[in-house]
C-alpha cells in the first residue's frame, strides 16, 4: 500500500486511491468542480492543481494515483497560482449574475475565488452569451453562461439514472450544457443535478427566488416520503415569515449516508414537504367546535376510563401508523396494548403500493413500516388487501362498520381515501368514540368526533427505521405548528391522566426504555444512532 | 478620574431664585434676539448678530448633497424598478427594517425582481447601507426629503408605491404600478400585469429575451 506525504503529514492508501481522495482522508480539502465521489472522473476543471514533488508541472489530484513515497503540496505558491489562473479562465465569460444567481452564498466559484482567485479583471472583450432561465423540465432550471462545464450533472445522468438527458454541446467558448433534442429533465431523481452543480448553472425551479441560502438554517432528518429513509437535511426559515407565503421550509437537501442513500434523494422526497405548511390541523377540535387541549384530554381520558370500568375494553379499536415515529408507536403500544389492555391495536389498513425502481424510490410510502412491525403491529408489514364490511375478517376498521368495535382512534390515515366516504359517514354516526389525531387535514379530519393535532417529523423528535434495519434519527427543526402537539406528548399526558405510570420526560428516554425491552433495538442508543443510523439486530423478513 | 460635586450654595439651595435667574436669562435672549431681528427688518444694526434660525418650512436649511434622505427605488424606463431583488440590502440592514418577496421577470435577461418591497422608516436608522450594498443603484436615499413623520406605525411603513415615487405619501390611494406586486393598497394581493407594462403577455416577453440572446451568441467578436 503506497504511504505519501500531503502538506507534510503522512497518510498510507489503498492502491489505485487518487491524491484528492487521500488529501480527504488527512482532512486536507482540495478545492475541486468537475470532481464527485460518486460519479467517475472527469479531469477538466483543473482547479484541483496540486504540486508534486519531482514532477514537472502541476497536477490535478482528483486524477493522480497514490504513488509511495511520493509528497505533494496542496498550498504552495505555485499552486496558488495556478488555481487563481484556473478560475481566471473559467470566469472570462462568467455573467457574474451574483445578485441573482440563487447560488449565491453557497457558490464554489465565489468560495474559491475569496479563497485563490482575488485578481483584477483582464477580459476586456465581449463576454459570450449563452441560454439564460431555460426550463430544462419541471424541476430544473438551467443557465448556460454560469456553467464552468464541469460535467457533473451530464455524468450524473450518464451513470447514476441512465437517462442520459444532458450533453454538452458545441466547442470552444461556445460550448454549452443542454438537453438532447427531445429530450426533457424529467427523471425521478432530476434534483439531484441542482445539487452536484458546483455553480449555479442548474437550480431548483422549487427554491428560485424564494429565499436566499444564507437565510436558511438547516437541521439533519430522514426523508419521510417513503421506505428507503433518505438522509436529508431541512433548510428552514422561520424569522422571515414574509417568504414563500409564510412557509417555514424552503427545500429539503440529501445528506450523504454511505449505506441509504449516498449523495441523492427522489424528486418525490424533495418536493414532497409541502405538507409541513399547508393544510394543517391547527386547532384541538370536538364535533367542529374548538376546544383547548385540556378539555380533550380529561374528555378523552374520561371516556377511555369509562369503556375500562365498563369491561368494554374490546369495544375500542386502535389504528396506529407506520408514519409516526418508534418511539409513538412505543407509548401507543405501552398506553393502549399493556396499559389499558386494549386487544385491537394494530396497523390494519390497506396501503397501495406506489411507485418504485431498483434504485432509492420504495413502493412502501410509509418512513417506518420496519419499526412498527418490530416494535409489535405486525399489521404494518403485511397491509389489507380489501376489507368487506363484516366482522369475520377480524380486521379493526370492519370491526367497526359491524358495529363489534364502538370507540375508533385513527393515527393519521386518511380513513375517507383508504374505504370511501360512505363508510366513514356511517361509521361517525354509529361510534360512541371517534379520534382522529394527524397533522394534515383530510377526510377523516372531517367525520372524526374529535381531531387532535398532531406534529410532523420536521417538529418532532424521535427514529425510523427504514427497509432495510437502518434506525435513524428525525431532530425538530423548530415548533410544532399552532396548537399542534408531538404525539408523543399527547400519549404521555393522557397515559398520566389515566393512571398508567409512564414517564418519560424526551423521546430520548423514550427511546432508552425501547431499547431495553426489545431486543431488536439492544444496546441502542440516540447518540450511537448519531447521523448516520445504526441497524437494528434482527431483519424482519416480512418488511417489504 | 473622580468627579468632584459641588457643593450647593445657601441661595441655590432655596431654589426659587435660580429659576428667576434662569427666567432672566432666556428673557434677555429671547428680547434681545427680538430687538435685534426685528431691527435688522428695517435695516438697521446690520452688523450686530442675532441667535440664528430658520423660518422652517418656509424657508428650509439648504442641505449637503450626501445628506441621507427617505429612500427612493430607482425606476426603469417602461416603469419597473431597477432593483432585481437580491435581498443584500436586506440582508444588510442592522435595522431589519426591509421586506422584500422577490418574484421571475418575464425577460431572462432580467430574471429576478421585487414583487414586494417595504421599508419601515419608523425602525430604520438612515445608516445608507442598503445603498452602498445595493449592486444595481436601485435603492437611493437623495430624495431630500426630512418630514416622513406620521401619526401611526403603518404610515410609517413605505411600500413599493411610496418607494418609486417620492411624490407619494400615504394614504395612497390609487395604485399606478403596473407589473405584478404584492400590492400593499389592495391588502398584498398580487395586482398588475406584464401585458400593462409591455404589451405583450410573459411568454412573447421570455422568448423574444431569449431570441435576443441568441442573436448576440451568434455574431461574431
Ligand atoms: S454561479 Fe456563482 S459566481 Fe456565477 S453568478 Fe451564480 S453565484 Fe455568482
Ligand atoms: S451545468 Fe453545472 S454541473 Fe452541469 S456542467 Fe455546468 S457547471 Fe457542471
Ligand atoms: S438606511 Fe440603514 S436602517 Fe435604513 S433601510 Fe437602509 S440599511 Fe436599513
Ligand atoms: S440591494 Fe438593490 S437590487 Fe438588491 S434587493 Fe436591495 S434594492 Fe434591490
Amino acid at each position: 500500500m503506497p504511504t505519501l506525504t500531503i502538506d507534510g503529514k503522512q497518510v498510507t492508501v489503498e492502491p489505485g486511491t487518487t491524491v484528492i481522495q487521500a488529501a480527504e482522508k488527512l482532512g486536507i480539502f482540495v478545492p475541486r468542480y468537475c470532481y464527485h465521489p460518486g460519479l467517475t472522473i472527469a479531469g477538466n476543471c483543473r482547479i484541483c492543481l496540486v504540486e508534486v514533488e519531482k514532477a514537472p508541472k502541476l497536477q490535478i489530484a482528483c486524477n493522480t494515483p497514490c504513488a509511495d513515497g511520493m509528497v505533494v503540496h496542496t498550498q504552495s505558491s505555485k499552486v496558488n497560482q495556478g488555481r487563481a489562473s484556473v478560475l481566471e479562465f473559467l470566469l472570462i465569460n462568467h455573467p457574474l449574475d451574483c445578485p441573482v444567481c440563487d447560488q449565491s452564498g453557497e457558490c464554489d466559484l465565489q468560495n474559491f475565488y475569496m479563497q485563490y482567485g482575488l485578481y483584477d479583471a483582464r477580459f476586456q472583450e465581449q463576454k459570450q452569451k449563452k441560454p439564460k432561465a431555460v426550463p430544462l423540465g419541471p424541476t430544473v432550471m438551467l443557465d448556460a453562461e454560469r456553467c464552468v462545464l464541469c460535467s457533473r450533472c451530464t455524468r450524473f445522468t450518464d451513470e447514476i439514472t441512465r437517462t442520459g438527458e444532458l450533453g454538452i454541446f458545441n466547442r470552444g467558448d461556445k460550448a454549452e450544457v443542454g438537453l438532447y433534442p427531445g429530450k426533457t429533465l424529467d427523471n425521478k431523481y432530476s434534483g439531484n443535478v441542482v445539487d452536484i452543480c458546483p455553480v449555479g448553472a442548474l437550480t431548483d425551479r422549487d427554491f428560485r427566488f424564494k429565499a436566499r441560502v444564507w437565510y436558511l438554517s438547516s437541521a439533519p432528518s430522514i426523508c419521510t416520503g417513503c421506505s428507503q429513509g433518505c438522509n436529508i437535511d431541512v433548510h428552514y426559515v422561520i424569522d422571515r415569515p414574509h417568504l414563500a407565503e409564510g412557509a417555514r421550509i424552503m427545500r429539503l437537501k440529501p445528506r450523504y449516508n454511505p449505506d441509504v442513500n449516498k449523495w441523492w434523494m427522489c424528486d418525490e422526497g424533495r418536493y414532497g414537504y409541502k405538507f409541513v405548511d399547508e393544510n394543517r390541523i391547527r386547532q384541538v377540535s370536538h364535533r367542529g367546535q374548538a376546544v383547548s387541549w385540556e378539555d380533550a384530554y380529561s374528555s378523552l381520558a374520561a371516556s377511555l376510563a369509562r369503556f375500562k370500568s365498563d369491561g368494554r375494553l374490546n369495544e375500542i379499536g386502535i389504528l396506529p401508523s407506520a408514519q409516526q415515529t418508534n418511539e409513538e408507536l412505543f407509548l401507543v403500544r405501552k398506553l393502549f396494548k399493556e396499559g389499558l389492555g386494549i386487544k385491537n391495536c394494530d396497523i390494519q389498513v390497506p396501503s397501495p403500493a406506489g411507485t418504485s425502481d431498483g434504485f432509492l424510490i420504495k413502493p412502501d410510502k410509509n418512513p417506518n413500516t420496519m419499526g412498527a412491525a418490530l416494535i409489535g403491529f405486525p399489521g404494518a408489514s403485511k397491509p389489507l388487501k380489501s376489507t368487506n364490511g363484516s366482522s369475520a375478517s377480524g380486521h379493526i376498521f370492519d370491526k367497526a362498520l359491524s358495529g363489534e368495535i364502538r370507540a375508533l382512534w385513527v393515527f393519521g390515515h386518511d380513513l375517507v381515501k383508504l374505504f370511501g366516504e360512505e363508510k366513514v359517514k356511517a361509521l361517525a354516526a354509529s361510534l360512541e368514540l371517534f379520534v382522529f389525531q394527524g397533522s394534515n387535514d383530510n377526510g377523516t379530519a372531517r367525520y372524526a368526533h374529535w381531531v387532535l393535532p398532531s406534529a410532523v417529523f420536521a417538529e418532532n423528535d424521535g427514529t425510523f427505521v427504514n427497509v432495510s434495519g437502518w434506525v435513524q434519527r428525525i431532530k425538530p427543526c423548530f415548533a410544532p405548528l399552532a396548537d399542534s402537539l408531538p404525539d408523543a406528548q399527547v400519549l404521555l399526558e393522557l397515559a398520566r391522566r389515566i393512571g398508567i405510570s409512564l414517564s418519560f420526560k424526551s423521546a430520548e428516554e423514550v427511546f432508552n426504555a425501547l431499547a431495553a425491552e426489545m431486543p431488536a433495538f439492544g444496546g441502542l442508543t440516540y447518540e450511537r444512532i448519531g447521523l448516520q443510523g445504526a441497524r437494528v439486530h434482527q431483519k424482519e423478513p416480512a418488511a417489504r | 478620574m473622580q468627579i468632584k460635586k459641588r457643593e450647593l450654595t445657601f441661595w441655590e439651595k432655596i431654589y426659587l431664585p435660580e429659576i428667576f435667574r434662569g427666567v432672566w436669562i432666556t428673557s434677555v435672549h429671547f428680547f434681545r434676539n427680538l430687538a435685534i431681528h426685528t431691527a435688522h427688518r428695517f435695516g438697521l444694526l446690520k452688523n450686530v448678530r442675532a441667535g440664528v434660525t430658520f423660518q422652517y418650512p418656509e424657508n428650509p436649511r439648504p442641505l449637503f448633497p450626501r445628506l441621507r434622505t427617505r429612500h427612493r427605488l430607482t425606476v426603469r424606463e417602461e416603469g419597473t424598478p431597477r432593483c432585481v431583488g437580491c435581498m443584500l440590502c436586506e440582508t444588510v440592514c442592522p435595522a431589519k427594517c426591509i421586506t422584500i418577496v422577490a418574484g421571475e421577470h418575464p425577460d431572462p435577461n432580467v430574471e429576478k425582481y421585487p414583487v414586494r418591497f417595504d421599508i419601515d422608516l419608523g425602525v430604520c436608522v438612515y445608516c445608507g447601507y442598503c445603498v452602498e450594498v445595493c449592486p444595481e443603484d436601485a435603492i437611493r436615499m437623495d430624495t431630500e426629503i426630512l418630514d416622513v413623520a406620521a401619526y401611526s406605525r403603518a404610515e410609517m411603513k413605505l411600500d413599493m408605491h411610496e418607494l418609486m415615487n417620492p411624490q407619494l405619501r400615504k394614504p395612497v390611494k390609487e395604485c399606478t404600478l403596473k407589473f405584478p406586486h404584492k400590492c400593499a393598497i389592495h391588502g398584498g394581493e398580487l395586482r398588475g400585469d406584464w401585458r400593462f407594462v409591455y404589451g405583450k403577455n410573459p411568454e412573447q416577453i421570455r422568448e423574444e429575451g431569449w431570441k435576443e440572446i441568441q442573436e448576440l451568441s451568434g455574431k461574431e467578436h
